[in-house]
């Protein structure tokens, strides 16, 4: 067994048990902060073996594949394992400035890294019940940290949230089960041929569907999204950054392995539902949120819009789509995980994330200003920032397609999310406070402004980086999209040598 | 003993939609109960059905002469069972919550967090 697949799994929960128990104690958030400082250090030990070898894949418990729980990474798995840690290390920095004693001694650290974990875990099992397992450990933690700090409208959020997600979760349950009876095997390397050998392909369609409807959940995709703009803006602003960062993309990621490596079979029919699934999510999400006026619920509905185009790289199925599906996947975590945190801190600055009631952000507080303009300028996909070259991508590739009802609903979407991004840049920033308050970042006190606002430098100019030299990231993710669109190498390295597939 | 265990998922579910369908936050979550075992029951028995045959080996590990049954949808249902009532006991729990705070459990009632006349 290898460990390199295996630590980053383990380490967040043992950070998590950590700073559980010792959660009483004065700073105990630093273990969070240490355990996501290891889960970098792991994750880009895991990157560098994934780069040397292609796929890498371990047996627990040394039970050969298709019969032990696989853990496995290629490219697309090692580069969201090292983008989990870094959100994970940014937010809990973050957090530490923001998350109260009450929060703190209730567990709030332990639950993060408990949501650290299950997320990992997600990215790199390779085998079906694993994932429903790890979906759960991510999905019990992420209702913890929704209604620690107990607000009523918590509490509103988490009862949308918690209900639909079980609903999701039993659906998948559901088609893992009916998986299992049809083929005799959860092995996702395994399955690859055992669905295709399957007698009954309509019977494989209903069971891609069931899967399409559970992960499409997760995902927040249209018309399955509502649970998302209902609780997001509800909860601590750290937990909504993490949420925002991570959870859905689990959900798409879980889309993309899936309809990658096992349900390919009737392409005409699952991935034309999730091309009309991807232009409705990217329409109606943005115009959600051009219809909002909280800080929060606009960067929730553009969640949903921005979702869109992840999925409409998959549907494409085309190494170029793909290529782009990806490459948003890993940008958009980044730059949204960075808005929730940006938010956050104008909330603290101003008092209020309702656009109406607060303003003067740029005159007393430019650099936060700035920093808010990186994400928000690539999440509308400027040029030259990360979000450009994602959006780009995805519209060439609708575009060698003859899609072009696809490539203007794309293009429309970019538009109508400048709308929303000048909306919050007009209301929060540019007009004056309507109490008249100078809401200057020196009004935070240093420690706390260090804490608050490194984090949120470090993931823009990430974005910068992205936007300015993409070559490295479009080449990483050209690769991840050839290993999924030709899992050959990902089955060969899971499944034990000399058994026929 | 298939046809059965279909037509007692299937009764399940749809008694589990008509209560999740209700508007109250507490039948939702019986509904929800129900779902889940009637989603168990159609793993149990899509792991195919045998009477009477442990997947026990026999003395000095030999196999049995007979089919036996397989135990991994049942290891897959115990998994499955404990995750759900520990997602149960939470909902629960936040139910009891959501009661406190609002003084009702209808669902479309509450709109803390969605004000109606949101602009």
């Amino acid at each position: 067994m290898s460990w390199t697949l295996a630590l980053p799994i383990l380490v967040p929960f043992c950070a998590a048990a950590a700073a559980f128990l010792l959660r009483n104690r004065r700073g105990s958030g630093w273990i969070s902060v240490l355990g996501a400082v290891a889960s970098v250090v792991l994750a880009i030990r895991l990157l560098l073996a994934v780069v040397e070898n292609g796929v890498i894949a371990t047996q627990m418990s040394a039970w050969d594949a298709p019969f032990g729980i696989t853990l496995a990474a290629d490219y697309l798995s090692a580069a969201m394992v090292l983008i989990t840690a870094i959100i994970s290390l940014g937010v809990s920095v973050w957090a530490m400035a923001e998350v109260g004693q009450i929060s703190t001694r209730m567990g709030w650290h332990g639950l993060f890294q408990t949501l650290i974990g299950g997320v990992t875990g997600a990215f790199l099992t390779g085998d079906l019940f694993n994932l429903y397992v790890w979906f759960e450990v991510l999905l019990i933690s992420s209702f913890g940290l929704l209604v620690i700090g107990g607000q009523r409208k918590a509490v509103d959020g988490a009862v949308k949230y918690v209900t639909l997600n079980l609903i999701s979760t039993v659906l998948f349950l559901c088609a893992a089960g009916l998986t299992y009876g049809a083929t005799g095997t959860l092995n996702m390397a395994d399955l690859h041929a055992a669905v295709a050998a399957h007698p009954d392909q309509g019977l494989m369609t209903v069971i891609a569907m069931m899967f399409m409807f559970g992960f499409g959940l997760k995902a927040a995709v249209f018309p399955l999204f509502f649970w998302l703009p209902a609780s997001y803006h509800t909860p601590h602003y750290a937990v909504s950054a993490v949420f925002a960062g991570l959870l859905t993309k689990v959900g798409v990621y879980a889309l993309m392995r899936v309809f990658t490596l096992i349900f390919v079979g009737d392409q005409g029919y699952t991935h034309e539902i999730l091309l009309w699934v991807a232009c409705l999510t990217m329409l109606s999400g943005v115009l959600g949120a051009a219809a909002q006026s909280d800080f929060r619920k606009i960067l929730s509905f553009h969640i949903v819009s921005q979702i869109g185009y992840m999925v409409l790289g998959l549907a494409l199925m085309t190494p170029l789509a793909l290529m782009g599906g990806v490459f948003y996947l890993l940008h958009h975590i980044i730059v949204k995980a960075n808005l929730f945190l940006i938010a956050g801190v104008s909330r603290r600055l101003t008092g209020s994330s309702d656009l109406y009631a607060i303003g003067g952000l740029y005159r007393s507080a430019p650099l936060l200003g700035v920093l808010f303009l990186i994400p928000a300028f690539s999440l509308a996909g400027f040029p030259p920032l990360s979000g450009f070259w994602a959006k780009y991508v995805l519209v060439k590739a609708s575009l060698d397609l003859g899609a072009w009802l696809v490539a203007f609903v794309a293009l429309l979407t970019g538009l109508l999310t400048i709308f929303s991004m000048t909306k919050i840049w007009a209301e929060a920033f540019w007009k004056p406070h309507p109490d008249g308050r100078q809401p200057a970042l020196s009004t935070i006190p240093p420690r706390q402004r260090l804490l608050l606002l490194s984090p949120v430098i470090a993931l823009a100019l990430m974005t910068v980086v992205i936007g300015l030299f993409p070559q490295p990231f479009v080449d990483f993710a050209t690769v991840a999209a050839e290993q999924l669109l030709d899992p050959s190498a990902y089955i060969a390295t899971v499944l034990p040598a000399g058994e026929a597939p | 003993m298939e046809t059965v265990l279909a037509l007692l998922s299937g009764v399940l579910t749809a008694c589990a939609v008509w209560l999740m369908l209700s508007g109250n936050l507490l039948r939702f979550l019986f509904g929800l109960l129900l779902l889940s075992n009637g989603v168990n029951l159609a793993i149990f028995a899509a792991g195919r059905l045998t009477e009477g045959a442990p997947p026990l080996l026999g003395s000095g590990g030999t196999l049995p002469g007979h089919e036996m049954a397989n135990s991994l949808p049942q290891a897959l249902l115990l998994t499955a069972i404990v995750i759900g009532f520990g997602l149960f006991a939470f909902a629960l729990g936040l139910t009891i919550r959501a009661y406190r705070a609002f003084g009702h459990l209808n669902v479309d009632r509450m709109r803390l967090a969605e004000p109606e006349d949101d602009k």
